[in-house]
């Protein structure tokens, strides 16, 4: 098969991971949809480590699920600090500030 | 000119490695780094291991001496030549030594080492339950409000945490701008992110605002670093490597071709797009327009000594990277990248000073005031002249020490609700209290960049490089973006001092030695920066050469 079908999947995965954050209200689904723009971006990696015959890109692939793995307990931590305080996860309920 | 030759304007080449060499770690030429990131594990131990009662001294030295100690590594290296004559590429081509990266490494350094006197003060909350306390939440797990979050307070409990955490963000920041391939520069922008997060959602007054701030810059940052993290898997699939040399040698045409190769090099969809990508993930870090929207709000709701933190050191740290990103990977596509930068920049110029005269908040002000700041050091940037990049070291090195000083200054003015940043309430200051309100006039002069202070000798060498390298029109408008700024500077220097104090105005808290201290430093930097640029402008110029 050919790679480059790969990368048209990482790149719609990528497209819906980004609309899913422009769209969606609750954080942690906000949250979900920027895990998946970075698996995308794993996709392309390893996609393109086959294309090039070198390995840089799967070991890269590792690198980011490790950050990815860092950012879920940050952020899994703040957006449930936040859900204790005010009962909501909702994005748009967040407008203390304004202008 | 071709595009080799513009290249070796500001780059040098370094020895080709071999092609399957041994792993080698340079730990001398990183010990900077290595000392920060073991003095913020070691902090993390002292604060599981320690009684509660003597982390704070503990951890105040551990921070202090770390970034001391690193500060001193900076210095020895640069004395050793690395800046300059031995400048390399180290720890198997993934971090740069060399002039822009060790200057960059000692400003956030020093940056770091004041904000530690800042996030340390504890005499401007009025004590709780008998217990000194700082700008930081007393749990920051409980809820605001609580009874949880009551008890934690009437028990005394600070959050110690925070000096690691600034420890880790400090670590990360050393790596950015001297990170060497793409995934480096990955890994440290989200090893100074993730505790600045943090960092954020920390504050013990106005607790809900602070979460808030904590959540945007999370969810918008987190979104950035995705598109970042895209464009660099663009990036090699056009060339095959992540190295910063590797790449450009393919887009200058003198990498060996092979047939894979010479497919993805045929793309030019590769690199452009993921060129957009990249540069946007740096842009959002730097806070530019239009990716700038997080910026008022993270700067208004965090606590303050984290705002004065994050305002200097990543703006320092994520131009450094995006300087040695544009010069080192893609002068190849200056043509490309110049118009875009140019939009960018004019819209950040004007957008930053337009947006600020509306602001009636000093922390929103200040944030507007940083966006346009990112315009003008951004004009610096575009210039790609030997001068650009040592104008922009200096621009970064005054900027973010008035930074620092103006929001330590803004944690002083106080009323029964904590700071008082409504500007309303900053009415008649300089009648109450003529010092502080004198220190805050000089740091807003600096920020207009009226001369004998440094924000003029930053200014002035920006827009000079920026005009010599065929940006004129740029400079305009960079000069006409500085007066609308200048008038909302001045504006709040005579709501200071030619109005009537408000009867149940804000008090100005006495700090203890450690926010004078930073204060002090603040205006000593301004004012001999100001007046005696040219040792430091010699400084920057010695180390605007980028290793390649």
């Amino acid at each position: 098969m050919n790679p480059a079908n790969y990368l048209y999947l990482s790149a719609l995965l990528f497209t819906i991971g980004a609309a899913g954050v422009l769209i969606r209200r609750n954080a942690i689904v906000v949250f979900m949809c920027v895990e998946l723009m970075l698996n995308a971006c794993n996709l392309a990696f390893v996609t393109f480590s086959r294309l090039h015959g070198n390995l840089d890109g799967q070991v890269i692939a590792f690198f980011t699920m490790v950050v990815a793995a860092a950012e879920v307990v940050v952020g899994l931590a703040i957006i449930v600090s936040i859900f204790r305080s005010r009962h909501s996860a909702s994005v748009d309920d967040a407008n203390l500030m304004k202008l | 000119m071709s595009a080799s030759s513009v290249h070796s304007l500001w780059t040098t080449a370094a020895p080709v490695a071999d092609k399957f060499p041994t792993p080698h770690i340079e730990y001398a030429q990183l010990s900077p780094v290595l000392i920060v990131l073991g003095a913020a594990a070691l902090g993390v131990l002292v604060e599981a291991f320690l009684p509660r009662r003597s982390r704070y001294t503990a951890q105040v030295a551990l921070a202090a001496l770390g970034l001391a100690a690193a500060f001193a590594a900076i210095v020895a290296l640069a004395d050793k030549g690395y800046g300059t004559t031995k400048a390399h590429i180290a720890a198997m081509g993934a971090v740069a030594v060399d002039g822009p990266a060790l200057f960059l490494q000692g400003t956030i350094l020093l940056v770091g080492f004041v904000a530690i006197f800042t996030f340390a003060e504890r005499r401007l909350d009025p004590r709780a339950h008998g217990n000194q306390v700082d700008s930081f939440a007393a749990q920051g797990s409980a809820v605001p409000g609580s009874d949880q979050e009551k008890a934690a307070v009437r028990a005394g409990f600070t959050s110690t945490e925070v000096f690691p955490l600034l420890m880790f963000a400090v670590g990360g920041m050393l790596i950015f701008p001297a990170a060497n391939d793409l995934l480096t520069l990955f890994v440290a922008l989200e090893v100074f992110s993730l505790p600045l997060y943090i960092l954020c959602a920390l504050a013990r007054r106005n607790r809900l605002m602070s979460q808030e701030a904590a959540v945007k810059y999370f969810l918008l940052g987190a979104f950035s670093s995705a598109f970042l993290l895209f464009g660099i898997a663009l990036l090699y699939g056009y060339a095959g490597t992540v190295s910063y040399s590797g790449i450009s040698s393919v887009i200058d045409g003198t990498a060996p071709m092979n047939p894979a190769l010479a497919d993805t090099t045929g793309n030019d969809a590769l690199l452009l797009i993921g060129l957009a990508m990249v540069a946007m993930g740096l842009l959002f870090k730097v806070g530019a327009v239009p990716f700038h929207m997080w910026t008022p709000d993270v700067y208004q709701g965090a606590p303050t000594p984290v705002t004065g933190f994050m305002a200097s050191a990543t703006k320092v740290a994520a131009f450094g990277a995006l300087l040695r990103l544009l010069y080192v990977v893609l002068p190849g596509m200056r043509w490309d990248w110049r118009p875009v930068m140019w939009g960018v920049a004019i819209l950040t110029m004007l957008a930053g000073a337009v947006i600020a005269v509306t602001q009636t908040d000093v922390k929103r002000l200040l944030a507007y005031s940083s966006i346009a700041h990112a315009g003008f050091i951004l004009a610096g940037v575009i210039a790609t002249t030997p001068d650009g990049i040592s104008s922009v070291l200096f621009y970064l090195a005054a900027y973010s020490f008035v930074t620092l000083g103006a929001f330590a200054v803004v944690t002083l003015v106080r009323d029964a609700g904590g700071e008082a940043t409504h500007l309303s309430r900053w009415a008649g200051l300089g009648r109450r209290s003529p010092l502080v309100a004198a220190v805050f006039a000089v740091f807003l002069l600096a920020f207009a960049g009226i001369p004998l202070t440094s924000g003029f000798a930053g200014k002035f060498a920006v827009f000079t490089a920026a005009a010599q390298g065929g940006a004129m029109p740029l400079v305009i408008v960079g000069v006409i973006s500085s007066a609308i700024a200048a008038f909302f500077y001045i504006r709040v220097i005579v709501l200071m001092f030619f109005s009537e104090p408000k009867p149940d105005g804000p008090t100005v808290a006495v700090p203890s030695l450690m926010t004078s201290t930073a204060i002090a430093v603040g205006v000593a930097v301004t004012l001999v920066l100001g007046l005696a640029p040219q040792y430091f402008l010699d400084l920057a110029d010695k180390a605007g050469i980028f290793v390649r």
